[in-house]
């Protein structure tokens, strides 16, 4: 028994374990589609029709965002074209990644494999190499290799989870590559979970019908990660880091001619001129959008959104944002820190405060939230902590119920360890969960090639729209940077072979953004890309939740 | 619920400069409380990626600790400082290239100063991630390639353990050529993978494919609605 829960609390954990012997054996009935959209009419933060905004400027005018999105999409740049020298060139190379996580690296690999000389590349990247939502991923990565399964299953999963809106040539492109990716990454040296025959222990997801993930403990991503710039320092990539792309250059057609840089450190300035530019930049979880908690990585600040929006590439499916069913709740330290969707793959369930299970614990990523959201709010039978914070229990000692003591220990490292920091032994006792701002469904338009409607452009991750559709299934995100960094990587050496260098760099694009800002009696203040989230002070003791729930 | 008046107040020491914060923060969360905005030393703030270690000493005592900013709870009377970089070198390779069959020691090859590992376990003292360093280090220089991959596998990279060696051993970039030769050559291979990969080369799936991409969301809907789900893995 851990200490670390208040004694009410400890009274809520009681009626869970009297419950879980039985609750053991339940097959919890899956939601019929007609139920399922009422409970996410009702209860999940997207279907707020109060968090959106309609852009007044730019290429998706007239489409939905949420409010935090478009302050920043419609505010100026935080540069001054006029004050900006762009004739010395810093860095002249034949493809520049903005990016450092995993689309961009795995772009960097595969832009070498097609020809392009490690050294006339160069990724540019806000924090450290590496640093991004990719190392964070904990589940897995979805790839249909088993006899059971193929990449129809997968698209077929994915475009129902998706609530059909998925862009069909990206998803084919997905399911397709993915089990080429994992064979890359075997050759790699990636540690995936594997029986004694080698072949990989898989396990099913959020609206997976079948067994499909692959995964590497519940460190999956950072296995990912740590491989891909191993590989990439073995390749003499060179990275620039605390260097993010505050803008995009265009040449006098309006085509990208790479970008300008901005040293974090002493605030200097770099050109530099690339024939392909791969954006590659990650999401938004630190807009906290509906004043959610996010599990996201101190750098998704939406920065390629605003900058790919700038030079003429449209956004699609950004009215949809991810909420991660489970985010933890408590204790305070590591509110909306991501409790992983294996726990629940394992077999952890969702209960209520009385200790009962109220919904299937393996509905799609939006149902599943919306239902935990239902619990605390709409039936208010979830457990407030001692600041306010409304969760339901996530039991995960039945997971070891089930499968045999020592199961979580060895298949949930990750989590244990964060728990047990703070006095909390999920072995034995049930954590606290709510969701959690995930994932950004939408960004940028890209075709089945990475390229974008804007000659010179590529972009892959999260900063791209269309693979996910409207709601991403749990191990499509690492396997999105891989299929469509692999791409990108491709089509931007293909690119950079078969086009002379921009011969002069302008800003004229932003120039003519502000005008459209002007012209449409826009003033706002929050100029943009927003490049780091601001905590100091007493913010930092905000929880970020306020939810308003349409009964 | 943002604030409470009535929260306990404790001080903590960064760089030397005392700052009162609430109780209840990280040891990240204290110091973005007290004013500091990060550039460096701070990344996934959730346990992954290794970039907010720290180094902190408790009021009255005289041992130098070690932990992750933002895994850890601030305490009254905590002297801090962070570490911005880790200069570390790392021996290139070719995983291609590298043939554990007929060399019986790549890791020492790549890494000699393993050698002068003294047995201190410093490293697996200061390792935030509980990991047993110098064991993975002494299985290294026994050629058990396969040990020192397990050992390391939580590994976030931080630096702390080589940060500290008195022989200057690089720790997390041993255990990443450990773990590398792991999954490339001494894991067996999964040989459904293999079959999936031949199929797909020979466009097994393709026309199916084609079809589900052509189809219209009722028809999407109706095959959707009736899949089955695989019972058991």
């Amino acid at each position: 028994m851990s200490d670390g829960y208040p004694e009410y609390m400890r009274k809520s954990i009681e009626k869970v374990e009297a419950t879980r012997e039985k609750r053991a054996s339940i097959d919890f009935e899956r939601m019929k589609p007609e139920e399922s959209q009422e409970t996410l009419d009702n209860f999940h933060p997207d279907y707020r029709k109060e968090g959106k905004h309609e852009l007044k400027v730019g290429p998706s005018k007239g489409e939905l965002a949420p409010i935090e999105l478009a302050e920043l999409l419609e505010s100026p740049s935080i540069i001054d074209p006029s004050e900006i020298d762009l004739s010395q060139v810093d860095y002249d190379v034949e493809i520049l990644i903005v990016g450092g996580g995993g689309a961009g690296t795995v772009a960097a690999l595969w832009a070498i494999k097609e020809g392009i000389d490690p050294k006339d590349i160069l990724i540019a990247t806000k924090l450290r190499h590496g640093d991004s939502n990719s190392m964070m991923a904990q589940g897995g990565i979805q790839a249909a290799d088993k006899e059971v399964d193929s990449p129809v299953t997968h698209y077929l999963d994915a475009i129902g989870g998706g609530h059909y809106t998925n862009q069909p040539d990206l998803l084919k492109a997905l399911t397709r590559d993915a089990p080429e990716i994992i064979k890359w990454h075997e050759k790699l040296g990636i540690m995936y979970d594997r029986d004694e025959n080698g072949e990989f222990v898989e396990l099913p997801g959020g609206g997976t019908s079948r067994y499909r993930l692959h995964s590497a403990g519940d460190y999956t991503g950072m296995e990912l990660m740590r491989v891909l710039m191993d590989e990439s320092r073995n390749k003499g990539v060179p990275v620039l880091e605390f260097a993010p792309a505050v803008e995009l250059l265009t040449d006098e057609k309006g085509n990208v001619g790479g970008a300008l840089l901005m040293n974090l450190e002493t605030n200097e300035y770099y050109v530099v001129r690339a024939k392909s530019t791969i954006m590659a930049t990650g999401g938004f979880g630190r807009l906290h959008v509906q004043s959610y908690p996010t599990s996201n990585h101190y750098g998704a600040t939406a920065d390629g959104l605003i900058m790919g929006y700038r030079v003429g590439i449209p956004l699609r499916d950004m009215d949809s944002v991810q909420y991660h069913p489970t985010g933890a709740a408590f204790p305070d330290q590591v509110i909306g820190l991501l409790v992983t969707e294996k726990v629940r793959s394992l077999g952890g369930q969702p209960v209520n405060a009385d200790g009962e299970l109220f919904v299937n614990p393996l509905e799609p990523r939006d149902v599943e939230a919306a239902a935990i959201i239902r619990e605390c709010y709409g039936k208010e039978k979830g457990i407030t902590t001692p600041t306010g914070m409304r969760g339901v229990w996530l039991d995960s000692p039945l997971i070891d119920f089930k499968e045999g003591e020592g199961t979580v220990a060895k298949r949930l490292p990750a989590m244990v360890r964060q728990y047990e920091r703070f006095n909390i032994d999920m072995t034995k006792d049930p954590i606290l969960v709510f969701p959690t701002l995930h994932y950004q469904n939408g960004g940028l338009v890209i075709n089945a090639d990475s390229s974008t409607p804007v000659d010179g452009l590529f972009a892959a991750g999260e900063v791209s729209g269309g693979v996910h559709g409207k709601n991403r299934l749990m191990g499509n995100s690492l396997l999105d940077f891989n299929v469509f960094g692999r791409r990108a990587g491709i089509t931007a050496a293909k690119h950079a072979r078969r086009s002379q260098k921009p011969t002069k760099l302008t800003l004229d694009h932003l120039s003519k953004y502000n005008k459209e800002l002007k012209d449409a009696g826009i003033e706002r203040k929050n100029p943009s890309p927003m490049l780091l989230p601001e905590y100091r002070g007493k913010r930092v003791l905000e929880r970020h939740l306020d939810v308003q729930v349409t009964l | 619920m943002a604030e409470e008046e009535d929260k306990k107040m404790i001080e903590i020491y960064v760089m030397g400069r005392r700052y009162k914060v609430p109780e209840g923060l990280t040891i990240m969360t204290a110091l973005e409380y007290a004013g500091y905005k990060y550039v460096r030393s701070c990344g996934c703030r959730g346990g992954f990626c290794g970039a907010c270690s720290t180094v902190f000493r408790k009021e009255g005592d005289y041992k130098l600790m070690m932990d992750l900013a933002c895994q850890t709870a601030a305490e009254d009377g905590m002297f801090l400082v962070q570490l911005p970089f880790v200069p570390a070198v790392r021996a290139e390779f070719e995983i291609d290239e590298l043939n554990i069959e007929e060399n019986d020691n790549v890791m020492l090859e790549h890494y000699p100063e393993i050698a002068r590992c003294v047995s201190c376990n410093t490293c697996t003292k200061s390792c935030p991630q509980d990991i047993k360093v110098m064991d993975y280090v002494q299985a290294s220089l026994r050629g058990d390639i396969d040990r020192a991959a397990k050992l390391s596998f939580d590994c976030i990279q931080c630096g702390l353990c080589s940060i500290r060696c008195p022989a200057d051993i690089k720790h997390y970039h041993l255990a990443q050529l450990a773990r590398r030769i792991k999954g490339r050559y001494i894991d067996p291979k999964s040989s459904e993978l293999e079959k999936m990969v031949q199929e797909l080369k020979e466009g097994k799936y393709d026309e199916e494919l084609e079809k589900l991409c052509d189809m219209s969301e009722e028809e999407l809907k109706k095959v959707y609605d009736e899949r089955k789900f695989q019972k058991e893995g």
